[in-house]
């Protein structure tokens, strides 16, 4: 009885709840009906007769947009660099891109004039671009030219304001009113207007300015570059603030912003009003009357109690601590705080109507900052609030990396600048939107080695292509009929799946030596080698190709330039992504090489390779060393015997720039560290040491011209050496030490050999 | 009060069966009002909604010609020309748009009206049938409002989509006397064909003060950036043909030109193209000797050959689209439709949609004096290259270009994401095509950072009642240098935790977390306590791991901070009988998986976990009481595009996944559910994640032959 009452009484509920969750709808309608004509929302009509309607456009109008009275698309482009000049100017009317098709981008720096003071800024802009790849010293071969004059501050109350500029440049021969010409620019204007005056007509040049106004800029010509204090490091740059990425973001203020309030002039609207977000708990906004000499004349009500408070807090502190942090204008749009809280991962607030923002040709800031409007400042604190802890931890890590690709050295603004004037020149050889937006960012991926993106190693994951028609991977033991589906396939796209073993061969000798003799049988046999591409680095020619072991994939011999860097030289020949760049004295099993490439199809991005080295700072002599010991930690492995992507050798001799190929071939032994340093800078990570089962023979090459030793200990130095002229020529130490090395899963385990697919990499 | 009944009926029908009768009729009652409270609030809850979605309530059956017709005198005021220097921020009443929580923009419709000029003679069309469709997309969009006071957005019912078909002064005059006109402020102009002879403007030169204008034809001269939108002008043929989606791959013809009236300039540098590099360069023209009846803008012609248009596009890898008289030609449409790479030869044009489209990744665009070159610059473009652009090419066509509405909505979003940038869609969403965004992972922690060694890691520990255990694993861990905190998730809701005094005494803080229900998801919620980026997640009965492995466990989480890294590794295996995925715990050379009775994770994995696992897979964990480490694993490989990192060599563990039961047949049952577990997780997915590796992590120096006493981790491996 008891149960059937319960049932009974449950299924009544259930009805219950059934009839008005489903049922409810028309019993809604059914009462409600009456109350909703009067209220019911006035959509657009649909017309009885809309299918009568005549279309907007005749289609033989819309098919055949010609008109024969039009002058001819030749006399059209004439007369539009007539009329479409200065204040309207755009690359294909006031840029002569004939310039830069014989030699290609070259830049030229007019020569410096004895009397002619520059400031810090300008010559570290100067020094950028003599640094650069595309410098050139001689004007006939410019694409583009740069002024010695400094223009970078034009307000005529400052110190360093040039005067009679257009003087001095109409006596130069080469400016052409202006055409190829870069002019880059921190401050225009003076009190009290600050406007966009130069006080000197750029005729055709193109402005790299900071604070630019969208209503001032020439879109697809100027270029807006942001505001950096004559400090800015020249190459290098300090790191981004963010260690670490917390979820929901742990700091302490939600919103942040200290600085001067100005109490009239250009700017003060929105200066004036920012005291009124601030709460004292996770919003701070302090402002300070104090600033110029007179300040005291217009000082209000506000001001003494304000100036109390500014004091309270460190502005350091505060950026370090907070979320997002306002960037308002000031007397012009940008400020050094954008800088600031963007090496901060302080998410910039931007309140500077009308300011086209750094680079925004190319850097879509809409994932690493709030671009919040001036009138609506009151809105901003509910606003921030809303976005999403997920967002705001991707909006922190997109700060970092823009930070780091762009901005924090004057040497990454200038080759900014000068790529994206670049990218203009061949549009259809340019970077994409998404180049430009993602790790390791658009000065790092070269459009000249490929604009597709599965090309390049940095991006099979974001990118998805379809993936390859599954592969059966055969590699379980007999007992289950089941396989892993195939390794790579799951991941969508990945890098190809062969390699291109690549051997330097420097003995000179009539036949080939055993060494690569051995070498190449064992790469050869491993089931993922395409070709062998053997480098022939002697003056004396290579042994004829009979003399070559036979192997089952090509063989093919290069004749060097005899330099060093010739190994990391983008051979036409490498078509596969792997390359597996060899020594002739490198000895390696087949499985080890088979497992090698089995791991570097997933980092390959990294270099992965066998015997490795480890840097270290010596504080004694206050100089980073270089070690071969064994160690417990690595942060080089030696391109002996290593795999990594070929999009580096691309980047290795089209991105360096010629002088530091250069010293590298200088130096004996050095191009490895150089390789290593290039891809930690690209990567940001550690090479991955991988199973070798012999170890390797650190003075192989010494050792076999019969000079260890002394010769060894030389080399030695000579790597340390270049470890440091290295690191002074990146502005900074790139490479990443780690503590791990890959081994195959069941390595060494206590289980029997036959189940282990690398067993030979167990065998003393 | 209602989340108060909610929970009293959840326990209700548990306690009617032990009432006494003479309290039946009360609980009766007392159900009926919990039940009628539950419906009001429900009833109440979607009333407004159902209000919206129910839009054909208010059709009105009229026709186009009853509209009521407005007459304009000869000297009725005429706005300003458009304001070339116009901005967001200068030209634009922000104000209107205000603060709402769903960030979108509020876009009122101005009624329909026809209007004449002093003597009677109609101004325009009424209303083409284009602008009737994107008027209506409007009208049933989320954008649209019906109250012209809460609108931030007012779009002018005067249709202005072809410059040809109007009278300007007096089109001018209609706009200035609309209700809200206030020199064209937050009015927004729809125009595909701006211009006429002899000078064809790039933009409507209808005068228009501030209104911002959508155009069909801006070149970068007249271009508001920032404040104009730029679209397409739309083909009809998009209605009228269906072009099935072709593969990408190899065409028959390299170069297609179909466009019928060039100029003769053009043309002959077209085939001097064709001249040069023969069959695979086609240029075609229009049909001279077509029979009546058949459409001209169906056919095209070559020499005497005759081909369908626009079928014909699909036959070439890229299709030239030139300039005409104006410089937004429809033929871009018909191009993209049929998936063929758009060539662009129009200098100076404002590509469609160009603020948020990236144009690069499906077409080419060359400068018209690079026309000679243009047969050298596509060979170029690498094969692969070409497929994806073949395939972006017809994404936008399908998203942005098919129809009115996907221009109308296309461009009001634009607008809507200028005023809420903060909420703005990103260039992924409006760039990549579904297969892209199915197949492509957005990692949330993509920067490569190594966390600094110094902040350590939180060890979790989930325990139910094994206390002794419990107590053996604290102080095994608690030797670990770089444990910063340790946390006992204490899962017994029957049993107290130990007392204070008893628990071991460790060098860290040790917090016990007690939980309202023995559920295994409590293992992986993002405790406030949790104060580092790592979290070591690890079983009350993992105590055979050493200090070195588990320090070396973190040192290799720090260089893979976004991975799982873990001790024991499983693998999934296709099973080619069973046709579906089955798990694997034997000695194999490859994992796909680590167990997380003993794991390193990031902590953002936590709140995924507990916030975003898709579908029911939360839920169905904590039923079924199994498998919430395959549910990690499947969700960190689902969100990253990674493989875990299993470190150290294999050791015994007592069984880590099955809780102190032996036996065979017990073991199988459960390999048998964990298999489930899989299936059950892909088909949620909607994918298979896991990333399966044959490598592990071991120390630099592990089984080197080197004193041991020099070694960062000695104690690894050891059993």
């Amino acid at each position: 009885m008891q149960t059937r009452k319960k049932y009974i009484f449950l299924t009544f509920l259930v009805t219950w709840l059934l009839l008005f969750f489903f049922g409810g709808d028309q019993l809604r309608r059914f009462t409600l009906f009456s109350g909703r004509k009067a209220e019911a929302r006035r959509n657009w009509p649909r017309w009885t007769d809309r299918s009568l309607l005549k279309s907007f456009a005749d289609p033989e109008e819309l098919q055949s947009d010609g008109d024969p009275s039009l002058p001819s698309p030749r006399e059209r482009r004439a007369a539009r660099l007539s009329v479409y000049k200065n204040s309207r100017c755009r690359m294909e009317t006031c840029f002569d891109f004939s310039r830069c098709e014989k030699h290609g981008f070259k830049v030229f720096t007019y020569p410096q004039e004895r009397d002619q003071p520059l400031s810090e800024s300008y010559s570290k802009i100067l020094t950028s671009i003599e640094r650069s790849r595309y410098y050139t010293p001689n004007p006939e071969e410019a694409c583009l030219f740069i002024l010695s004059i400094d223009t970078l501050d034009r307000d005529h109350l400052s110190g360093q304001y040039v005067r009679n500029v257009d003087e001095k440049i109409r006596g130069f021969p080469l400016w052409n009113g202006g055409r190829n010409h870069l002019i880059f620019n921190l401050y225009s204007g003076t009190w009290p207007n600050y406007t966009e005056d130069l006080g000197f007509d750029i005729g055709q040049a193109i402005l790299a300015k900071a604070s630019f106004y969208t209503e001032t800029f020439r879109p697809g010509f100027d270029i807006s570059i942001p505001l950096f204090p004559k400090d800015h490091p020249q190459r290098g740059g300090e790191k981004g603030w963010l260690y670490q990425d917390s979820i929901p973001p742990k700091k302490k203020y939600l919103l942040v912003f200290k600085g001067k309030r100005y109490l009239t002039g250009i700017g003060s609207g929105t200066r004036n009003a920012l005291h009124h977000i601030h709460n004292g708990k996770d919003i701070i906004s302090l402002t300070t009357c104090k600033h110029g000499k007179d300040w005291e004349k217009h000082k209000d009500t506000r001001c003494d109690k304000d100036n109390v408070d500014y004091e309270k807090f460190d502005y350091q502190e505060l950026l370090h601590n907070s979320t997002f942090c306002i960037v308002p204008r000031g007397r012009r749009l940008g400020s050094f705080r954008f800088l600031e809280a963007l090496q901060a991962a302080c998410i910039p607030v931007l309140l500077s109507d009308g300011w086209e923002l750094p680079f925004a040709e190319v850097i879509d800031w809409g994932k690493a900052a709030v671009v919040g409007n001036e009138r609506l400042l009151l809105q901003i604190p509910s606003a921030v609030r809303c976005i999403h802890p997920e967002r705001v931890l991707a909006f922190q890590q997109q700060t970092q990396f823009l930070w780091d690709a762009y901005f924090s050295s004057v040497d990454k603004i200038v080759h900014t600048t000068l790529e994206i004037i670049k990218d203009r020149l061949v549009p259809h050889r340019s970077r994409s939107r998404f180049l430009w937006n993602a790790l390791p960012g658009g000065l790092l991926a070269l459009p000249n080695f490929s604009t597709h993106l599965g090309d390049f190693p940095f991006y099979y994951l974001q990118h998805g292509r379809t993936p390859p028609v599954p592969a059966e991977h055969g590699t379980l033991s007999a007992c289950h009929n089941a396989t892993t589906l195939p390794l790579f396939v799951s991941s969508g796209s990945s890098p190809s799946e062969k390699f291109t073993a690549l051997i330097r061969a420097v003995s000179p000798a009539g036949s080939p030596s055993q060494p690569i003799v051995r070498l190449i049988q064992a790469v050869s046999a491993s089931q993922y080698c395409a070709q062998i591409l053997v480098l022939w680095s002697c003056e004396k020619p290579p042994p004829p190709r009979e003399k070559w072991p036979e192997s089952t994939v090509p063989l093919t011999i290069i004749q060097g330039r005899g330099k060093l860097s010739d190994r990391f030289f983008p051979y036409v020949s490498i078509q596969t992504d792997a390359v597996l760049s060899l020594d002739e004295h490198t000895s390696l099993l087949t499985s080890e090489v088979d497992f090698a490439f089995v791991v570097w199809r997933s980092f390959p991005e990294r270099i992965v390779g066998f015997p490795t080295r480890s840097h270290f700072w010596d504080p004694e002599q206050r100089r980073w060393g270089y070690t071969s010991k064994w160690t417990n930690e690595l942060s080089i492995v030696l391109t002996a015997a290593a795999f990594y992507h070929r999009y580096y050798h691309s980047l290795f001799t089209e991105y360096l720039p010629t002088g530091l190929r250069e010293l590298v071939d200088g130096l004996a032994a050095c191009e490895d560290i150089l390789m290593n340093i290039l891809v930690a800078t690209v990567t940001k990570l550690p090479p991955i040491k991988v199973t070798q089962r012999k170890q390797h023979k650190e003075n192989s090459l010494q050792q076999v011209k019969g000079t260890a030793g002394v010769a060894g200990g030389q080399r030695f130095s000579q790597r340390q050496d270049c470890l440091n002229q290295l690191v002074d020529w990146f502005g900074y130490m790139p490479l990443v030490s780690s503590q791990l090395r890959l081994d195959p899963v069941l390595f060494k385990d206590q289980v029997s050999v036959l189940r282990k697919k690398y067993p030979h990499l167990e065998k003393p | 009060i209602m989340c108060a009944s909610a929970k009293y009926n959840t326990r209700g029908p548990a306690l009617i069966p032990r009432m006494k009768t003479k309290h039946r009729i009360y609980y009766i009652t007392l159900f009926s009002i919990v039940l009628l409270g539950l419906i009001a609030t429900g009833v109440f809850q979607f009333w407004p909604h159902s209000i919206e979605s129910s839009n054909d309530w208010t059709v009105e059956k009229r026709s186009v010609h009853d509209v009521p017709v407005v007459k304009l005198p000869t000297d009725s005021p005429i706005p300003e020309r458009g304001d070339l220097s116009c901005r967001m921020h200068t030209c634009f009443d922000v104000y209107r748009c205000g603060f709402n929580p769903k960030n979108k923009i509020k876009v009122y419709i101005y009624s329909l009206k026809k209007y004449v000029d002093e003597y009677g003679t109609a101004v325009s069309n009424t209303i083409s049938r284009e602008y009737n469709e994107l008027l209506t997309a409007i009208s049933d969009s989320e954008f649209y409002t019906d109250d012209v006071n809460r609108a931030c957005l007012f779009v002018p019912s005067i249709d202005v989509l072809n410059q040809n078909a109007l009278r300007i002064k007096e089109t001018a005059q209609a706009l200035a006397q609309l209700s809200r006109w206030d020199r064209g402020t937050n009015h927004l102009l729809f125009n595909m064909l701006p211009g006429g002879p002899p000078d064809y403007n790039t933009a409507l030169d209808v005068p228009r003060d501030r209104a911002l204008l959508a155009g069909g034809g801006f070149s970068t001269w007249t271009y508001r950036q920032g404040y104009d939108v730029s679209i397409p002008v739309y083909s009809p043929l998009s209605r009228e043909v269906d072009l099935p989606e072709r593969g990408p791959g190899p065409r028959r013809y390299f170069i297609l030109s179909s466009q019928m009236t060039l100029h003769p300039e053009y043309r002959s540098e077209l085939e001097a193209l064709q001249a040069e590099n023969g069959e695979s360069v086609l240029i075609l023209d229009k049909c001279t000797n077509l029979s009546d009846g058949v459409p001209a803008v169906r056919k095209r012609c070559h020499k005497n050959q005759v081909f369908d248009y626009p079928q014909v596009l699909q036959e070439s890898t890229f299709c030239v689209v030139l300039r005409g008289a104006r410089l937004g030609q429809a033929v871009l449409s018909d191009v993209l439709q049929a998936g063929c790479v758009p060539v662009i030869v129009a200098d100076s044009y404002i590509l469609p949609f160009s603020e948020v489209l990236d144009w690069k990744r499906a077409s080419v665009v060359i400068p018209e004096e690079k026309m000679p070159e243009m047969y050298s610059i596509l060979q170029s473009v690498p094969q692969r290259q070409i497929e994806e652009m073949q395939r972006q090419a017809r994404w936008f066509w399908e998203a942005y270009f098919r129809s009115m509405k996907a221009i109308a909505l296309a461009t009001l979003q634009i607008i809507n994401d200028r005023i809420y940038p903060y909420a703005a869609i990103s260039y992924e969403e409006w760039n990549d095509p579904p297969a892209v965004k199915w197949s492509s992972v957005s990692n949330p922690l993509f920067l490569p950072l190594i966390p600094p060694q110094s902040q350590g890691f939180t060890a979790i520990v989930l325990t139910y009642d094994r206390v002794e255990s419990l107590f053996r694993v604290i102080t095994e861990v608690s030797k670990v240098p770089s444990l910063s905190k340790l946390l006992v998730v204490w899962n017994n809701q029957n049993k107290n935790p130990p007392e204070d005094s008893l628990w071991p005494k460790i060098r860290v803080p040790l917090k016990v977390v007690r939980t309202a229900e023995n559920k295994l998801s409590n293992r992986f919620f993002p405790y406030d306590e949790i104060e580092t980026e790592a979290v070591l997640a690890i079983d009350d009965d993992i105590i055979m791991l050493t200090s070195d492995e588990l320090q070396f466990g973190y040192e290799v989480w720090r260089e893979f901070p976004d991975r799982l890294v873990g001790y024991p590794g499983r693998l999934h295996l296709w099973d080619h009988e069973m046709n579906k995925w089955k798990y694997e715990s034997e000695w194999t050379n490859e994992v796909s998986m680590v167990l997380t009775g003993a794991a390193f994770y990031h902590k953002y994995f936590n709140y995924l976990y507990t916030y975003k696992m898709p579908g029911d897979i939360k839920n169905w964990v904590d039923a079924h009481m199994n498998c919430e480490d395959i549910a990690m694993n499947f969700l960190v490989a689902n969100v990253t595009g990674k493989s875990v990192i299993k470190v150290t060599p294999r050791k015994k563990f007592k069984c880590p996944e099955c809780t102190a039961i032996d036996g065979l047949s017990l073991d199988q049952t459960h390999m048998v559910e964990r298999s489930e577990c899989i299936n059950k997780f892909a088909s949620v997915f909607g994918t298979m994640p896991l990333k399966v590796v044959e490598h592990r992590a071991d120390p630099v120096l592990y089984k080197d032959d080197f004193p041991e006493k020099l070694k960062s981790f000695p104690n690894i491996g050891s059993l």
